[in-house]
């Protein structure tokens, strides 16, 4: 079956039930992606669809019907997204395991919120764990990320 | 074979020296009594005299080997070296070395000898010089303990300058200009007339000549690095997916599998089982015992999952009683004293203060947590017949390397152990079971790579949790003050679980029971702290700030109760009975940040709590707001005395994640088990803290303490009490049992 990933269009040869997540890593190489529940209740492999944040470990390859951005697609350390800037600035990572879910998190909600308030990140971050606990400099990066795409 | 050769490590530590040669430099005075591990990769060309600092044509590598679990340890180690080596952050290469006994960890020892750590008479510093030495005769390389900072303190600073030295000293041969009047800057030794030198371009003579051993550190006035924001090495690969971990590792060739493990917590593999139906699902190759569960392999590690759950097994049941209750008694059975296993602060008189009578008591409890870092652990091994290669996050290589050995048959120096970056750890990875497992796997597919990674339900469902305690206090008020403290804690010995999986027994008492209890900086004057050893229940682990995250609840939650029934202020009565000064200045400091006193307001209510943990005084007041929803945490405020605060932004990153860390678990998490079998098996079910629940943090680090210290730990253990003193401000319900969610509602 074909997908298009990050702008280049592969085949792969997978179950339709294989989760995207595991096509995405296993099958292509696309390490950026972090596996960490399984069951979408952490947030670890967020990619886009067509611009909108899904979890891809509960979506099936079979199930993607728009072009799949990952965090190595949103970005490069050369050429790095407003949002990825802000977490780099803010020195957000400790572990970093989580960060590309979160980053793909936070660009999504910019991409429908130019300005969210504390609540609004609260609720568009919530189902994205942390487990170095790294949420307030995620507070931080996000409204400094705003405030880069709002002036660009 | 041959492919590997030519990867990773060794092409990145060797590169192109071959063609100028190459120099490596460490600290001189244990140079005699060590091996230098960076000789095993050296080319014809290459000299290395000690190991910490390696420069060759390729550039400059500096060996930190100090396990990096997220904590920033590599920059941080980097820092300290480039410090006095003089060169940039961004113009050296950091690699973690082969694991070695001469990357000791001194500072582990210090901590673990019998003094409290704000005792500094002769006797008790005997007795760390002694441990010391104890722990370099046994190489223990280990991550842990917030040990990275104090340990690498001084050692890897010298490591710098003995290279700077030896460098200046080439330049001099070379030049004849004198050592006195070169200066060093950025990875280059300047001369009187400008003219620079490369580090490079002097390091094939250096490598000839004795390393210069007489050196002398730096004024702190004269630091570029230390005490000032740094800019982490890795920041622009973790903000941008490009930082790879162990599970993002990959060889040509590689199989993917997992393990589907005894659903019994510590139960042994099943000798009667049926994988038919998963033998016959795409892209199985194999189904293999290995310790405590059944491996499967496959060619994708969805399909390997998959398989796993397709296994039917009889599983023999672990050691361990049915039931909640049953975990709890036992606990509860140790307060003998056939059980107890330390009392080492016995102060003026309890039992007779108690005798006067009005005795308060009171009993509290603290579950078992999960480490649950959010890379579920893993391991890669490519076996062959006279090699194993081994990739994987720890914080215990030589470890691995000795049961591997035990495991195969092989000798250690066929053995070779890569640490990769870690997604988080909390001391999850101070256990190797996934290594073990992962080369028995690779024994039957020899020459192919296999990356066992374990499902979030396995990884969750076999935590070596933290420990399950409980307390039992009593203590007296007298005239407005706290007149006794009488604090027993029972808990199983997380030290000896944690031994008895290395092969090994704890020789003498568990100081861990104790731990974050007994050492206090307070002179109530009748102040006992009793240890009881429960038997063996669930199989234990270090759980970030180990004894102190159980019981420094104890002990400020019973302080709370006893300063709230003297009618006494929580603060001004713990400066009154406070008399170490260091800590004095902590609980100050914490008490201007938080306005401490100020009314608050409706609904509100406000929390202390303070623990002495690895050596570093730490005090937290929590603000909370009782609201329809429930209680949400408004602002917590922590000051904490190190020393020396290395690097800011690493300081503020870490004890902010401590106090969510420590927060989360207080609040929302527990392990429990019915017939030994955990009934929490993902995030849903044992969450933390969520940014939702996350409040303002405000931070500082004080400097007035004579040592350093780290701070990964201690920002954990007084976290809980402070929230649980709050929401008693704010309710008059007084919680004496994690986690908290049973009892109150969070917003």
């Amino acid at each position: 079956m074909k997908i298009t990933i990050d702008g280049t269009q592969h085949d792969v040869d997978v179950e339709a039930d294989m989760p995207l997540l595991w096509v995405l890593r296993d099958e292509l190489n696309i390490k950026g992606v972090k596996y960490g529940c399984g069951v979408a209740a952490c947030g670890a492999c967020t990619v886009h669809i067509d611009g909108v944040a899904v979890r891809s470990c509960q979506t099936s390859v079979g199930d993607v019907d728009g072009a799949v951005t990952t965090i190595n697609g949103l970005g490069t350390p050369d050429a790095m997204h407003a949002v990825q800037a802000a977490w780099a600035e803010h020195q957000v990572a400790q572990c970093g395991y989580c960060q590309s879910g979160q980053i793909m998190q936070a660009a999504s909600l910019l991409s429908q919120n130019a300005e969210p308030t504390d609540a609004d990140i609260d609720e568009a971050m919530s189902g994205n764990i942390c487990r170095c606990g790294t949420f307030p400099r995620i507070r931080a990066a996000i409204k400094t990320a705003a405030q880069t795409m709002k002036g660009a | 074979m041959s492919r590997l050769g030519k990867i990773a490590r060794r092409t990145f530590l060797i590169g192109s020296a071959a063609v100028v040669g190459g120099v490596a430099f460490g600290v001189y005075k244990y140079r005699s009594e060590g091996e230098n591990p960076l000789l095993d990769d050296l080319g014809a060309n290459e000299a290395a005299i000690t190991p910490y600092v390696k420069i060759d044509a390729n550039g400059i590598t500096l060996i930190t080997p100090r396990a990096d679990k997220g904590q920033g340890a590599y920059s941080i180690q980097a820092a300290l070296i480039a410090e006095e080596l003089d060169v940039d952050l961004d113009q050296i290469n950091v690699d973690p070395g082969s694991p070695s006994a001469t990357y000791y960890n001194t500072a582990i020892a210090s901590e673990a000898v019998p003094f409290k750590p704000t005792d500094d008479g002769v006797m008790a510093q005997s007795m760390r010089t002694v441990a010391d030495a104890a722990m370099k005769f046994i190489g223990l390389q280990i991550t842990g303990g917030s040990t990275t900072v104090p340990d690498g303190y001084e050692k890897l600073r010298q490591a710098g300058a003995v290279a700077r030295e030896t460098l200046k000293a080439a330049a001099h041969e070379k030049t004849g200009v004198h050592v006195t009047r070169m200066k060093t800057r950025s990875g280059h030794v300047i001369l009187p007339d400008g003219q620079e030198l490369s580090y490079q371009s002097l390091a094939s003579a250096a490598a000839d000549m004795d390393p210069v051993r007489d050196v002398e550190l730096r004024a702190e006035s004269e630091w570029r690095y230390i005490g000032k924001p740094m800019q982490r090495l890795d920041i622009q690969a973790k903000s941008t997916g490009t930082q790879n971990y162990g599970i993002d590792f990959e060889l040509p060739g590689m199989l993917h599998a997992t393990v589907k493990l005894n659903p019994h917590q510590g139960g042994a593999t099943a000798t009667n089982y049926d994988a038919t139906d998963a033998l016959n699902m795409r892209g199985v190759q194999g189904v293999h015992p290995v310790m405590n569960g059944i491996a499967v392999v496959a060619d994708n590690t969805w399909r390997a999952f998959q398989a796993a759950e397709m296994i039917n097994a009889n599983w023999p049941k672990s050691d361990m009683p049915d039931t909640m209750e049953g975990h709890w008694q036992a606990l509860s059975d140790a307060f003998n004293e056939d059980q107890q296993e330390i009392q080492n602060r016995d102060d003026g008189d309890v039992e007779a203060d108690l005798a006067k009578g009005d005795v308060l008591t009171a009993e509290y409890r603290a579950p078992y947590v999960a480490h649950a870092p959010l890379e579920p652990i893993n391991a890669t091994v490519l076996m062959t017949d006279d090699r194993i290669d081994i990739w994987t996050g720890t914080q215990i290589p030589r470890f691995i390397e000795n049961n591997v050995a035990k495991l195969t048959g092989f000798e250690r120096h066929q053995i070779h152990l890569h640490v990769l970056m870690m997604g988080g750890s909390f001391g999850h990875r101070l256990e190797d079971d996934v290594a073990r497992q992962a080369v028995q796997v690779a024994m039957e597919y020899k020459g192919t790579p296999i990356k066992l990674t374990y499902r979030r339900e396995e990884d969750m469902m076999h935590d070596y949790t933290r420990q399950i305690a409980m307390a039992r206090a009593s203590g007296r008020v007298a005239n407005g003050q706290v007149s006794a403290l009488d604090l027993e804690i029972a808990m199983p010995s997380v030290v000896a679980s944690q031994m008895a999986r290395q092969g090994l027994s704890l020789p003498g008492p568990d100081a861990i029971i104790v731990t974050g209890a007994w050492e206090q900086p307070f002179d109530v004057p009748n102040y006992r702290v009793t240890g009881y050893r429960a038997k063996p229940l669930a199989p234990l682990s270090s759980w970030r700030s180990v004894g102190a995250s159980t019981n420094a609840f104890f002990h400020e939650g019973m302080m709370d109760e006893l300063i709230c029934a003297a009618g006494a202020d929580p603060l001004a009565e713990r400066l009154r009975l406070c008399s170490h000064d260091p800590s004095r200045k902590v609980l100050e400091k914490v008490g201007e940040m938080s306005n401490w006193g100020t009314p608050l307001g409706e609904n509100r209510g406000r929390g202390l709590a303070f623990c002495l943990s690895f050596g570093v005084a730490t005090a937290e007041v929590v603000d909370i707001t009782v609201t329809e929803d429930g209680i949400r945490i408004d602002d917590v405020y922590i000051a904490a005395e190190v020393g020396k605060v290395v690097d800011p932004i690493n300081f503020d990153n870490l004890v902010k994640g401590g106090v969510i860390y420590g927060l989360g678990h207080a609040m929302n998490c527990e392990i429990t088990y019915t017939d030994g079998i955990a009934e929490q098996d993902n995030f849903w079910s044992h969450e933390g803290m969520r940014m939702h629940q996350t409040p303002r943090i405000h931070v500082a680090g004080l400097e007035n303490g004579s040592k350093i210290r780290g701070i990964g730990e201690p920002p954990v253990p007084p976290a809980a009490p402070a929230l649980a003193n709050a929401i008693f401000d704010a309710t008059d319900q007084r919680l004496r049992e994690m986690p908290f969610s049973k009892f109150v509602d969070f917003a």
